[in-house]
Parts: structure tokens; C-alpha cells; sequence
């Protein structure tokens, strides 16, 4: 960070200072201070050489060892970066590494740094500035087209620590590539906290497909912050998947549509579990002429845990249109979900917002329709919620749809 | 194949159905007809076993095994299909996946695909299950879930309703196909039961034996033309002097 220059340095700090105790606008409010820093990590020169443990995690969060699909991988363990690299064919193409050495290579990361994400907007966010350990950074060149996933891990060893990472993507020009990012705890992490900035920025006709896959533990908090500026003609999409029980996530992703015909898509596929406290939404601001945008939800409330799915729609511009799709399933009596769908007409008469939310059960007659072709009552709710989480809206590549399927065929048949 | 005997059903704690005895042998097509709210479609979804309707007297046998208390899948596995007059959407689920549900012989994608081009259904394989699918495309994926499953017994509540003129004729020789229609007489062994209102089908589909049902009971026998023509004629005003 040494080439941030000075004055910028000390104004984000000033800011991050300010913050430092700033209650979030949602979700419950984490004593940080509870929480220790772990301890530096060597790294690894193949990610087949980590711990079995650790590579079984990493592959419950959609990590590939063998890294016979990607173009890239990138491993955080606690604080440490400890694998990093792209595969030989795609070294032109794209460039991987620790946020904490790019930061130092490239002086013109400065206008990236807190720029889609506030630096004083919770006392996460300025824990991070203040605090600062790791996190990536990747850069697909211009006109590239980064046709293998490239996978970033995040991963928790110790009970009860901390992680906090500062995430930066760009996509130049005319580039794309698909990023797949997998969160997860070692099997003896049973509380602890992650907090993730990640900033992204999808420039003129680039794209970038996101795909995060969370997989954290019933005592375990967890506080993204995300922000996306895209430019003309730019196409952002972020899936999201979470599986596994939580004590509370919550996360507002913002994506700021700044070009002309850019567009942004969040989907996600959220199962409550346990006694989670899941707070998730997704906001899209349409500035952009022709910008569009549209959010899709799919929750499902098991147990004890508490769903609430935010969705905002914010047009600042008149030719700006987007939908926002909701839809949740309670499967439990001492379950909640809470829908939130914000529509914003800011000074655009003539921008198109929509939504449909829906909260209800499995039609009856879907069930008995379904057993009238031979599945039986388990069976058919098993299909019928299957159908409902539908991979298919993710876009994503086959082997990682089958994965996640796989993922959610799993969980269901362990909270049913 | 079919026996049922002095059967009562109720929906929602009303009687609809109050004594029906209708036998079918294998082989034989029954046509079902009925003013509105008469109980046809009550009486092919008790047979189906669907939970609403709640048989509160009499039995139901298929191949000589009771199963008036077995679920609809059990009785699917047996060999009873349906088409149903408005079969349910279902979001995320593939009419694919449905073909591979129902297909007897095992997961075969040549055979789903082949009854998919049969049905002029191959671009809907991928979408969701009935969802956005046109009076006539409805028709389709309900028989082509038919001959994906192969019952031997098939209960069709008006196939031919919403159905435009070009598809009548393609459901019609589907149904025959269902039927066995193709083979001898004495070797046919499905069997099956229509409801219909207004006939069309049976200018595709050649049928044994009709019935008449009002307020629950069958009240009239005979031949499927013979009591069309009657009922066309005179409509059901003079069935109910029958009951």
C-alpha cells in the first residue's frame, strides 16, 4: 500500500476512523473486538499439496484442485496468501496475485482502491482499511477473452479469528472472464468472522460473470461489501450460493451502472438453515442510457433461520429498465422470511422498473401431479424444490451447474 | 382389468360421487359423458387415487388387487396413467425430466426424444414443465408423459377441450396408439376411460361402451354414438328423467 500517496493514505484513514464504530444500516451489530488475528501461513507451490482437510473445504466451495478447468487460482488461508497462479496457456491473457503486492506494483491502483465501495460506510469497511491483510487482486487484460473459470479461495483455519480481505477485479476493455470465488471453514472453525471488500469494475464492452459459493458454520459472521462500476456496453453478472448454516451474513452488493447500455444481473440461490441470519440483497443504479438490470432470488427457510431478501432498483436514467424477481419457500413453522423489493424512479419518467415477490408453499397440486407419474410424496417436494433453487439461472458452465446441483440435492436431503 | 364397486367419493367433505359400479375388460375404451359437475372427472381422479377425493365407501380393484387406499404413485407404478384436463405448471422442473421420470424401460434419452418429435415437443424438452405452454402444447406433454410411462389402463379427462383442429387429429392417433388400437381386437390390453363433452375425439378414437353420468351416478349404458347422438339431440334435460 506504500504507493498509495500520502494524502490519500491519511484521508482514508481519517474516514476509516470515523467509521471505526459505525453500526451497519442492517443486520445485527458484531463486537469486532472479540475476534483475533491469525497468525501468517506458509504457502504452497501446488494446491494438491495443502492438508486433505483443507482441500476437501476448498472443493465443498466449488474449488477445483486439479485446476484442470480454471485459468487461474488465487488461496487465502486466514491472513496469508499462500497460492497463487495462472496456467501457462492463460499467463497473456490475465494477471493473479495478493492485493498487498499489486497495490505496490501498480501505483495506478489507487483510483480503484474504495472507489465502488465506501471506506467509512460501516465499521467494517473501515476495520478493513485500518486493518488491511491481503485479499486479490486480478486483471484480465484488454480484448481478452479468459475462456477457463479463474478461482479464488478464501479459507478459515482457526477458531474464532478474524478474516478481513480487500478484493480488486478489472476487467479492461473488451474482456472477459467468469470468477469463481469459494468461502469456507476448516471443519474445527465454529465461530469466527469474515469480512470481504471486494471491488470490482467491468470496463467498456467487458464482462464478468461472478460466482460466489459460501459455505460458513452455525457460529460464524460474515460481512461483504461489494461494489461494481460498469461502463458502456458492459455486462456484469454475480451469482451467489449459499448452502450451509450461518449465524448471520449479511450483504448489499451495489452495482452502479455508469455506461451506456451496460447491464447487471444478480441471482441467487439461498437455503436457510439451523438458526441463520441471512440478510442478503442486491441494488442496482441505473445511470447508464439503455442500462438494464434485473435481480433474481430463490430462498428457502428451514428450521429456525431467518431470510431476509433485499432487492433495490434505483433508475437515474429515463431509458433505464429492470425487474427484480423474488421468490421464497418456508419449509418450517418457526421459520422467516422477509421480502423487500424497492423500485426507485430518480428523476426518469420513462424508465421501466418491475418486480414480482412471492412467498408461499408447494402447490398441493404440483405434488399430487408429480406422484400421479410415479414419484412419491418425498420424492416429488424433493423435484419440486429442486426445480424451484434452478441451477440453470446461474449461466454457469455444466460441470460447475452439475456441482452445485449436486450441492443443493445434498442439502436438502440433510435438513428434510 | 378395472373393477369398481358401489363407490363414494367425497371432495372437500361434499358427495359427488354416490355408487358407481363400472367394470372394464382389457382392451375395452369407455367414453364418459355428463352435464358439468356431474362427477366424470371426480370418478377418473378417485381412480387415480389423488388424495382430495376421499373414497368414503366401496372398493376400487386393478388387476384384481384392491387399491382404493394406495397413493397415486403406487398406482402408477401399477400401470394406471392420466391426462389431465388442466395439468399444473411446475417452474424449474424440465419436461425432459419428466420423460425420464415417467419412461418405463429405464433412462433413455433416443426413446424421450423420439416420443418428444412424435408429439412436435422437441423444442419444449428443455423448458419448464407445462409452464407457458399453449391449450394444445398442454395436450402434448400430457401424452407425452403417456407414452413415456405405457399404462395399461389410461384416463383421458377431455383430451380434445382447447385443442385446435390441426392438433386434434395428431392427439387422436396418439391416443390410439396408447390404446393398442393397432392390434387385434383380442390382443389389446390397454385400456382406457374418456371423459368428453363434446364427441370430437370420437370421430379419432373408436370407443366400446359409454356411460352417462349425472349427480353422481351412472345412470345410462350403451353404445358411445348411439348415446351421443341422443344427447345431441335432446341434450341431458332427458338423461335426467333416468334417475
Amino acid at each position: 500500500m506504500s504507493v498509495i500517496n500520502i494524502s490519500k493514505k491519511e484521508e482514508l484513514r481519517k474516514l476509516a476512523e470515523s467509521a471505526r464504530d459505525k453500526k451497519a444500516l442492517y443486520g445485527e451489530d458484531i463486537n469486532l473486538s472479540i475476534f483475533e488475528e491469525p497468525e501468517e501461513k506458509e504457502s504452497v507451490d501446488e494446491l494438491s499439496k495443502l492438508p486433505p482437510e483443507l482441500q476437501n473445504i476448498a472443493v465443498s466451495s466449488g474449488i477445483d484442485i486439479t485446476e484442470k478447468d480454471r485459468a487461474g487460482s488465487f488461496l487465502q488461508l486466514d491472513h496469508s496468501v499462500i497460492y497463487q497462479k495462472i496456467q501457462s496457456a492463460y499467463k497473456d491473457q490475465l494477471e493473479i496475485m495478493s492485493i498487498t503486492d499489486a497495490l505496490e506494483r501498480y501505483p495506478e491502483l489507487e483510483e480503484y482502491w474504495w472507489k465502488a465501495v465506501r471506506v467509512d460506510q460501516d465499521k467494517y469497511t473501515a476495520y478493513a482499511e485500518l486493518h488491511p491483510v491481503h485479499g486479490y487482486f486480478i486483471r484480465i487484460f484488454p480484448g481478452q477473452k479468459v475462456d477457463r473459470a479463474i478461482q479464488a479461495c478464501l479459507l478459515l483455519e482457526e477458531n474464532a479469528k478474524m478474516q478481513n480481505v480487500h478484493n480488486i477485479v478489472i476487467v479492461e476493455e473488451g474482456a472477459s472472464a467468469q470468477l469463481i470465488t469459494g468461502c469456507s471453514l476448516a471443519p474445527k472453525v465454529k465461530e469466527g468472522i469474515h469480512i470481504g471488500i471486494s471491488e470490482f469494475y467491468v470496463k467498456k464492452g467487458a464482462k464478468l460473470v461472478f460466482t460466489m459459493i459460501h459455505n460458513w458454520a452455525e457460529g460464524f459472521y460474515v460481512r461483504p461489501r461489494t461494489g461494481i462500476i460498469v461502463e458502456d456496453n458492459g455486462i456484469y453478472i454475480n451469482n451467489y450460493v449459499l448452502l450451509k448454516p450461518v449465524k448471520s451474513i449479511q450483504s448489499f452488493p451495489t452495482a452502479i451502472l455508469e455506461g451506456e447500455n451496460s447491464k447487471a444481473v444478480f441471482n441467487s440461490l439461498i437455503y436457510g438453515l439451523k438458526d441463520s441470519v441471512i440478510d442478503i440483497g442486491s441494488r442496482i443504479i441505473l445511470r447508464g442510457k439503455n442500462s438494464a438490470g434485473e435481480a433474481i432470488s430463490r430462498a428457502i427457510v428451514a428450521d429456525r433461520s431467518q431470510i431476509y431478501a433485499r432487492g433495490t432498483l434505483i433508475a437515474q436514467n429515463d431509458d433505464s429498465k429492470a425487474h427484480l424477481d423474488c421468490r421464497g419457500i418456508l419449509f418450517s413453522n418457526e421459520g422467516l422470511m422477509y421480502a423487500i423489493p424497492e423500485l426507485i424512479a430518480d428523476k426518469s419518467p420513462k424508465s421501466i422498473l418491475s418486480h414480482e415477490a412471492a412467498i408461499g408453499p408447494i402447490a398441493e397440486e404440483e405434488i399430487e401431479y408429480l406422484m400421479t407419474r410415479g414419484l412419491s410424496k418425498d420424492e416429488a417436494v424433493s423435484l419440486i424444490t429442486q426445480g424451484f433453487m434452478d441451477v440453470k439461472i446461474l449461466g454457469l458452465p455444466k460441470h460447475l451447474e452439475d456441482y452445485i446441483r449436486r450441492m443443493i440435492e445434498l442439502t436438502q436431503k440433510e435438513s428434510m | 382389468m378395472l373393477i369398481i364397486e358401489d363407490l363414494y367419493v367425497e371432495v372437500g367433505k361434499v358427495p359427488i360421487l354416490k355408487g358407481i359400479n363400472l367394470e372394464i375388460n382389457d382392451g375395452e375404451t369407455h367414453i364418459l359423458l355428463g352435464p358439468n359437475g356431474g362427477g366424470k372427472t371426480t370418478l377418473l381422479m378417485s381412480i387415480m387415487g389423488l388424495p382430495r377425493y376421499k373414497v368414503t365407501r366401496g372398493k376400487i380393484y386393478f388387476r384384481g388387487m384392491d387399491i382404493t387406499n394406495l397413493p397415486p404413485n403406487e398406482r402408477a407404478k401399477m400401470g394406471i396413467g392420466i391426462m389431465f384436463q388442466k395439468p399444473p405448471s411446475i417452474r424449474g422442473v424440465k419436461l425432459y425430466q419428466i420423460g425420464e421420470i415417467t419412461l418405463k424401460d429405464g433412462k433413455d434419452g433416443d426413446k424421450i426424444r423420439s416420443y418428444a418429435e412424435v408429439l412436435n415437443l422437441t423444442n419444449h424438452l428443455d423448458r419448464d414443465l407445462n409452464y407457458g405452454f399453449s391449450g394444445g402444447e398442454l395436450k402434448r406433454s400430457e401424452l407425452f408423459q403417456l407414452l413415456c410411462q405405457k399404462p395399461e389402463l389410461i384416463l383421458l379427462d377431455e383430451p380434445e377441450s382447447g385443442v385446435d383442429l390441426d392438433n386434434i387429429a395428431l392427439i387422436g392417433n396418439v391416443i390410439n396408439e396408447l390404446l393398442n388400437k393397432e392390434d387385434k381386437i383380442k390382443t389389446r390390453k390397454s385400456s382406457g376411460i374418456i371423459v368428453t363433452h363434446t364427441g370430437y375425439i370420437l370421430e379419432y378414437v373408436n370407443a366400446d361402451k359409454g356411460h352417462v353420468i349425472i349427480d353422481g351416478k351412472i345412470i345410462c349404458h350403451g353404445s358411445p354414438r348411439d348415446l351421443f347422438e341422443e344427447i345431441r339431440k335432446y341434450g341431458y334435460g332427458r338423461c335426467v328423467e333416468c334417475l
